[in-house]
This record gives C-alpha cells, structure tokens and sequence, in this order.
C-alpha cells in the first residue's frame, strides 16, 4: 500500500520562492501574531505572498486577520482565497471553527491531504504558522517539503530559549536552513537572548516589545499594521 | 474538482514507482477509495483517463471503495461510516479533509470525539502491474 499524496507534495509548492515556517519550541510565544503581520508586511511591500495555517487544531491566524466566511474554489485542486492581499489557507475553511481534536497521527494525514490538494500560484513567499513545539506538524514539513526554512521565535524567557536551543538542534542536525530568531514580548532591555543567538552563531533578526495595544488591533489588519509590534516586524521583513 | 488533485498524485506516484522499478509500460494498477473522503469514482477514473502518460497507455485501472470503519478509543465501539446522515456541507469538508470528520462526528455510543480510522480513509495504491 502506498499513499500517492506525498508524490505531489513538492509539484504543488514548486512555483513558491520561499517557504519560510514561524516556529518555535515553546507555545504562545507569538508565531502566529508574528507569521500574520510578516505575510501582510510582504504582502503589502508588493512581494506575492501566501498564508498557511498549519496548527490544525488551535489556529488562530484568521482571527487575527479578522478572515469573514470564505470557502476556497474547487478546481482540479483547492484555490487559496485572497484575503487582504494574501493567498490564505486554513483548516477553518472546513472545520468552521469548532474544535478539532487530532491525534498525532490524524494531523499528520490532514496536513499531507492539504499539501496534495492545494494548488499555490506563483508566490514569492510562503508563511507558515506553525503549532507550538516539535511535534507532527514540524517533522512532516521536514519531512515532505523541500527549501522549507526556520524562522525561529523565542519570548526573553530561559525557558522559552531552552526549547529553541533543541529546535535550532533538530534543524541543523538536518541541515535545514535557518532564517534567523526573533526575540518577541521584550520588557527590558536584556541583552541575554541577543548573546544566546550570537552564540549559536545564528542571526538575531530583532526584538519586538510587549505591546499592550496588540489586543485591540485583533482582527483588524489596518489596526494591526499600525502597530509596534506591525513596525518591528516591517524591519525583520526588511530582513528576509 | 478536487479528485483531480487526487488522480495526479496517483499518476505521479505510480510513475516514481515504476522508474524505480524499470516498468516500460504499466498495464494495471489497483486503487482503493475510502468510503469516509466520497471520491466521486467517476470522476476519479475520468481524470486519470485523462491524466494517462505514454507509460499508462495500456493501463487497466480498478478502483476499489473501502468502507470507513471507525473505532471509539474510549469504549472500543466499531462502527461503520455514513454520510448519509451528514448535511451537505459537512460531508463536504470532510470530503476535502477526512480529519474534519472529528469535528462533527461522535462515537454513537458513548459520544467522544476521540475515535480512530481503521479503514476506509482516502486515496491508496494497493498495487501496480507492468512490462519491464
Ligand atoms: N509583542 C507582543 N506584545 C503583546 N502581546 C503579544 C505580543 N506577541 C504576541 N502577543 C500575544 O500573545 C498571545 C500569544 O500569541 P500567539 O497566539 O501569536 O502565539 P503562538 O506562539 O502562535 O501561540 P501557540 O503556540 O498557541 O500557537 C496572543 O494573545 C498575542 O496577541
Ligand atoms: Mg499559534
Ligand atoms: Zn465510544
């Protein structure tokens, strides 16, 4: 028995410049704020952008763009709607917005099915947001997906650092290339994550400040753009 | 048409295999279909009859459905799929993503979420005759 999906993995991602995965080993620690901004910011700098939500089972980057009921077209594949500029796909097309509960094995084969079916034009770069830590998600884009590459996400925390240490670990093992770390929610102006990087002989590509008006700007991308947060993540794009 | 998307990841897959394999001409190739994703068979055979490289010109394919089975892990309840008790628009997406069938679909028995799909989910290759 062999599955024939993963054969056209790479045929339906070969017009796409640049896969880049928001990732990070720790939840919450801003991915998918920081994957919806960058995708709007490239999107709006005029490079041909996409949207993937890959956390199947909590997404969270249509709430963030404020994404109205859409349904994808259906034609010799699924077409990714264009929303605010952006080729944008999401599991919430099907799921609706209610919960989704997956086992490990279950997002593996959703996350295969939509690789297979969903057919990407010509696009500079690919955002993916990514589910929190190293699990499916992670190994099956290694796995399947060849020129994905990192951009790794980390909060000033030691606890969120460690878990990007093992991510960073896993990537390189593999020889999978590394955009760079973002420090995100900073409160003071800690040098320690910058060193951290250094060290790793990784580019820091930035910090972005706790922002206490990101909340209000939630599903509003005008609101959004206007952001600190939006103007950080304008100079990390800059980056890319 | 998404079977479309599905009849060229067939066709792409039976082409690695038989260049790995040194097939010059594959003459059969057997597909199983998943009851839980409703691939419209016709279609399926239509877009793969279409979809025919020189390699495939003598091929015979035969579609097989497979019933979805499910079982609950909480209870061990087994139960077949139906989409006839599924609205349209349900079906429908779980046609396009068979996992979406967590979301609406409980264990009829003790009604958890958490069940498993024996058999019967997608699109398979059970297996490929050819020359060399
Ligand atoms: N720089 C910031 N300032 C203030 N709030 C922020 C900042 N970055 C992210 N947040 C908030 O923190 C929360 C977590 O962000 P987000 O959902 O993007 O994280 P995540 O890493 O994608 O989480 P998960 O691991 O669950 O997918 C959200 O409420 C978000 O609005
Ligand atoms: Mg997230
Ligand atoms: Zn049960």
């Amino acid at each position: 028995m062999v599955d024939p999906r993963i054969s056209v993995v790479n045929e339906r991602l070969k017009n796409i410049e640049n896969i880049v995965a928001v990732s990070s080993g720790k939840g919450g620690v801003g991915k998918s704020l920081v994957a919806s901004t960058l995708a709007l910011t490239l999107a709006k700098k005029g490079c041909k952008t996409g949207l993937f939500d890959l956390d199947f089972t909590s997404p969270s980057t249509h709430l963030i763009l404020g994404v109205q009921e859409m349904q994808p077209k259906e034609e010799k594949g699924i077409i990714p709607p264009e929303v605010y500029g952006l080729k944008y796909m999401s599991i919430v097309y099907y799921s609706g917005n209610q919960v989704t509960p997956l086992r490990g094995a279950d997002v593996s084969n959703a996350l295969i099915e939509l690789l297979a079916i969903t057919r990407w034009e010509k696009l500079d770069f690919l955002v993916v947001d990514m589910p929190p830590g190293i699990g499916d998600a992670t190994l099956d884009l290694l796995r399947l997906v060849k020129n994905v590459k990192f951009l790794v996400i980390t909060t000033p925390s030691r606890l969120a650092f460690e878990t990007v240490r093992k991510l960073v670990s896993l990537l390189r093992g593999l020889e999978i290339p590394i955009v760079g770390i973002v420090e995100n929610m900073k409160m003071d102006d800690s040098k320690f994550i910058q060193t951290q990087v250094k060290n790793l002989g990784l580019p820091f590509l930035g910090e972005i400040p706790f922002d206490n008006k990101i909340e209000d700007a939630i599903g509003n991308v005008d609101k959004l753009l206007e952001t600190v947060f939006a103007k950080k993540v304008e100079s990390i794009a800059a980056k890319l | 048409m998404h079977e479309w998307a599905l009849a060229e990841a067939v066709i792409s897959a039976v082409s690695q295999i038989a260049e790995k394999e040194g097939i010059r001409e594959v003459t059969e190739v057997k597909v199983k279909v998943g009851e839980l994703q409703q691939v419209e068979i016709d279609i399926l055979e239509y877009a793969l009859s279409q979809l025919k490289t020189e390699k495939f010109e003598k091929t015979k394919f035969s579609i097989e459905k497979a019933e979805a089975r499910l079982k609950c892990r909480v209870c061990g309840h087994e139960w077949i799929f139906n989409k006839e008790k599924l609205d349209e628009k349900t079906a429908e997406a779980i046609h396009f993503i068979p996992e979406i069938v967590h979301t609406y679909v409980h264990c009829p028995k003790c009604d958890s979420p958490d069940f498993e799909v024996l058999e019967g989910r997608g699109v398979w290759l059970e297996s490929i005759k050819g020359v060399k």
